[in-house]
C-alpha cells in the first residue's frame, strides 16, 4: 500500500514536471500545424529550422557567446577558488559571502544593473556587453563548483610539491589544476548551459545587431507557437540535458 | 659523533600560534650524517621544528642555519631539504614513477639521469614493478616507500621524517625501521626523525633530542636518555620506571650518597653534588630490580613487599608489587624455566634488590 503510493506519488510529480516538455517534443515530430491532433511522424519542422538562416546565425551567435563566456567565466573563478583557497586575505569572509550572493541576485536586478553600467562606460551593447555580462553571471557557479572541489583536497599535496622545488606556478599548473580538473570542466559546462539558455539579462544588454537563440525563439513565440519552436525547445532541452549529465558525471568521477 | 660536523643549527627559535607557545627558545644542532629523533607527546611541537626547517613555517625569533647559510631568506622550494610527510602526501594523479621523478624535473635534472635515478630509487625501496601504478593503488606501507623515494631521490642535505612509520602495521612497522636505517646508512643523508614512540626512538637514532612544551629536556644516545635520564619527564616518557621519593642522610664518598626512602637506608651511585636533608628521587627500571622470597634476604639493602598481581610477557615477567608505604612497583625478570621458585604467588612477601649504580637519583622535582 505504501509502496503504491510512494510510487504513484513520484510518478505524479516528474508527470507534473515533464509532461510539458513531452508535449512540445511530440509535437515538434508530429505532421500537424496546429498539434491538436497527431498526423504522422516527421522530421520536416526540423529541416524548416535549418533552412531558417536568421534563427541558424542566431544559433551560432549564442554558440559563440556560450564558448567564450564560459572560457573566460573558467579561467577567472578557478584562479578566484584557488586564491580564496590558499591564500590567507583580510575580508576573505566577506568575499565568499559576496560570491554567494551575487548567485542568488535575482536575474532583472543583474540586468538592469549590467544595463546601467553598459550605457554609463559607453560600451555599445552587442557581443562584447553580451560576453561581459554572461561572465558575471557564470562567475560564481565556476567559483563554488571549484572551491568546493578544492575545500575537499589534502592540501599537504601543495607543500610537498614546494619541498620538492616547485614554486607558485608550478604547484599550480602541475599539482592543484590536475587535481581540481573535473570541477572545471564541470564549471565549465554549467558556465555554457547557462549561457545559452539565458533570456532575461541577455534580452535587455544586446543590441538589435546581434540577436541570438533565446531571443529569437522568443520573438517567433511572440507571433505564434510554431513548430519549429517546439523543434528549437527541444535541440535546447537535449543539449542541456546532456551537458547536465556530464557536468554531474564529471563531479562524480572526481569524488573517487 | 665527534667526526661529525654541525650541518644544521637552531638558535633560540621561538613559536607562538594565537598565545599558545609552541617552541621555546629552542637550541639544536644537527651533525651531518647522523640518524637524529624528535621524541616527545603528541602537541609538544615536532612537526613544528620540522615545519619550520623545510620553510612552511615562519619562526617567530631566532636562526636556522644550513652550512653556515641563514635559511630566513631561502623560500621552502629552495632549500637542500626534503620531507617524508606524516600523511605521505603523494599526487594521486601521477604514478609512482612521476611521484619520484617530480623532484628532478622540478630542478631540471637531464631526462636520461631522471629515468636513472628513479629507476635507482624505485629498486633501492623495492618496488620497481610498481612504477606505472597510482598511489590509489599500493598498500600503506608501499604508499610510504613511494614518499620516502620521492624525497630521497633529490639527495637532500637533510632528510625530514614526521611520524613516517606511525600508520604501519607492528610488523610492517619493524621491517620499515630496520630499511629506514639501512637507507639512511647507505645513502649517507642525514635524517632528522619525529616520532612520539620511544622504542622506536631507542631502535633507530644516533641521538634522540626529547622535547616537551616546546623545550629540549635531553639530547643524547639512546644509550644516555634511556641509563641517565636527566628528569623525572625524561625517565617516566622513555620507558617503564619505578619511582621512590627520599631525602638524603649523609654523603659517604665522591659517589655514594645515603638515603632513606621507603623506611629503608639505601646506598646511591650519584654525581650530582647533593648534601645532607636534599629531597630525591631514586629511579629504577624494572628490569634491573631482582625479586627473592623475603625469609632468604638477611643483610644489604632491600625493600619489602607483596605481590599483588603478576602478568605474564612471554619473555619475562612482570610482578606487580606493592610496598609498605603504598608505592607500587613493577618488577621484570627475566623467565627461567628451571627455577622451581620462579612463580611467585600473589600475595607473597618478597625482597626487592639491585645493583647500586643501577639507579638513577635526580633532584626532587615536585611533579608525580
Ligand atoms: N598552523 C597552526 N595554527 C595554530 N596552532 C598550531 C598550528 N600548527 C600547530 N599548532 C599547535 O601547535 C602545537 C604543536 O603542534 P605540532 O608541532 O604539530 O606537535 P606534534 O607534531 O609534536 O604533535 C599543537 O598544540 C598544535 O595545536
Ligand atoms: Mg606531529
Amino acid at each position: 500500500m505504501t509502496q503504491t503510493f510512494k510510487f504513484g506519488f513520484i510518478g505524479l510529480v516528474l508527470f507534473y514536471v515533464y509532461s510539458p516538455i513531452f508535449v512540445l517534443m511530440v509535437n515538434s515530430v508530429n505532421g500537424s500545424r496546429y498539434g491538436n491532433k497527431w498526423q504522422g511522424f516527421t522530421f520536416k519542422w526540423y529541416e524548416k529550422l535549418f533552412e531558417n538562416d536568421a534563427l541558424m546565425q542566431a544559433a551560432w551567435h549564442s554558440l559563440v557567446v556560450g564558448i567564450t563566456s564560459a572560457t573566460a567565466a573558467t579561467v577567472i573563478g578557478t584562479l578566484a577558488a584557488v586564491a580564496l583557497q590558499r591564500y590567507r586575505f583580510y575580508g576573505k569572509g566577506a568575499v565568499s559571502s559576496l560570491v554567494f550572493v551575487s548567485m542568488l541576485t535575482p536575474d532583472i536586478v543583474m540586468a538592469i544593473a549590467l544595463l546601467i553600467l553598459f550605457v554609463t562606460l559607453g560600451i555599445e551593447l552587442g557581443y562584447i556587453s553580451l560576453l561581459i555580462a554572461h561572465i558575471t553571471f557564470c562567475l560564481p557557479f565556476v567559483i563554488i563548483s571549484v572551491f568546493s572541489r578544492l575545500k575537499g583536497l589534502d592540501m599537504s599535496v601543495t607543500e610537498a610539491a614546494r619541498d620538492l622545488g616547485a614554486n607558485e606556478w608550478q604547484v599550480f599548473s602541475k599539482i592543484i589544476l590536475p587535481m581540481i580538473l573535473p570541477a572545471v570542466a564541470s564549471g565549465w559546462l554549467l558556465s555554457f548551459t547557462l549561457s545559452i539558455d539565458d533570456v532575461i539579462v541577455s534580452a535587455f544588454v544586446t543590441g538589435p545587431g546581434y540577436e541570438i537563440l533565446p531571443l529569437k525563439v522568443y520573438s517567433m513565440v511572440r507571433v505564434g507557437v510554431s513548430p519549429e519552436v517546439n523543434a528549437i525547445s527541444t535541440l535546447l532541452f537535449v543539449g542541456s540535458v546532456v551537458l547536465i549529465v556530464i557536468s554531474q558525471l564529471l563531479l562524480r568521477y572526481k569524488r573517487k | 659523533m665527534t667526526e661529525y660536523q654541525p650541518l644544521l643549527q637552531l638558535s633560540g627559535v621561538s613559536k607562538t600560534f594565537a598565545d599558545n607557545t609552541v617552541l621555546d627558545a629552542l637550541d639544536l644542532t644537527i651533525y651531518d650524517g647522523e640518524f637524529l629523533t624528535l621524541l616527545g607527546p603528541s602537541g609538544c611541537g615536532k612537526t613544528t621544528v620540522l615545519r619550520i626547517i623545510a620553510g612552511f613555517e615562519q619562526e617567530d625569533c631566532g636562526s636556522v642555519m644550513l652550512d653556515q647559510q641563514n635559511l630566513a631568506v631561502l623560500k621552502a622550494e629552495l632549500r637542500p631539504v626534503n620531507t617524508v610527510f606524516q600523511s605521505y602526501a603523494l599526487f594521486p594523479h601521477m604514478t609512482v614513477y612521476e611521484n619520484i621523478a617530480f623532484g628532478l624535473k622540478m630542478h631540471k635534472v637531464a631526462k636520461a639521469d631522471i629515468k636513472t635515478r628513479v629507476d635507482e630509487a624505485l629498486r633501492m625501496v623495492r618496488l620497481d614493478s610498481f612504477a606505472q601504478r597510482k598511489p590509489h593503488q599500493l598498500s600503506g606501507g608501499q604508499q610510504q616507500r613511494v614518499a620516502i623515494a620521492r624525497a630521497v631521490v633529490n639527495r637532500p642535505r637533510l632528510l625530514l621524517l614526521d611520524e613516517s612509520l606511525s600508520a604501519l602495521d607492528y610488523k610492517l612497522r619493524q621491517e620499515m625501521q630496520i630499511e629506514l636505517k639501512r637507507l639512511q646508512r647507505q645513502l649517507n643523508i642525514t635524517f632528522v626523525y619525529v616520532t612520539h614512540d620511544q622504542e622506536e626512538a631507542l631502535s633507530m637514532s644516533d641521538r634522540i633530542v626529547v622535547l616537551n612544551k616546546g623545550k629540549v629536556q635531553q639530547i643524547g644516545t639512546p644509550r644516555e636518555i634511556y641509563e641517565n635520564p636527566a628528569n623525572l619527564f625524561v625517565a617516566r616518557f622513555i620507558g617503564e620506571i619505578n619511582q621512590f621519593d627520599g631525602h638524603v642522610v649523609r654523603r659517604i664518598d665522591e659517589q655514594h650518597v645515603e638515603v632513606v626512602a621507603e623506611g629503608a637506608d639505601w646506598v646511591v651511585k650519584t654525581d650530582h653534588p647533593f648534601v645532607a636533608d636534599d629531597k630525591v628521587h631514586v629511579l629504577l627500571r624494572p628490569e634491573d630490580i631482582r625479586l627473592t622470597k623475603s625469609e632468604l634476604v638477611l643483610d644489604s639493602v632491600h625493600v619489602e613487599g607483596h605481590i599483588y598481581e603478576c602478568s605474564y610477557k612471554g619473555k619475562t615477567l612482570d610482578s606487580y608489587i606493592r610496598l609498605a608505604s603504598g608505592t607500587k612497583v613493577i618488577a621484570s625478570e627475566f623467565f627461567d624455566e628451571d627455577d622451581p621458585d620462579f612463580d611467585y604467588r600473589l600475595e607473597q612477601k618478597v625482597a626487592l634488590q639491585w645493583t647500586t649504580g643501577w639507579e638513577v637519583v635526580l633532584p626532587y622535582e615536585y611533579a608525580n
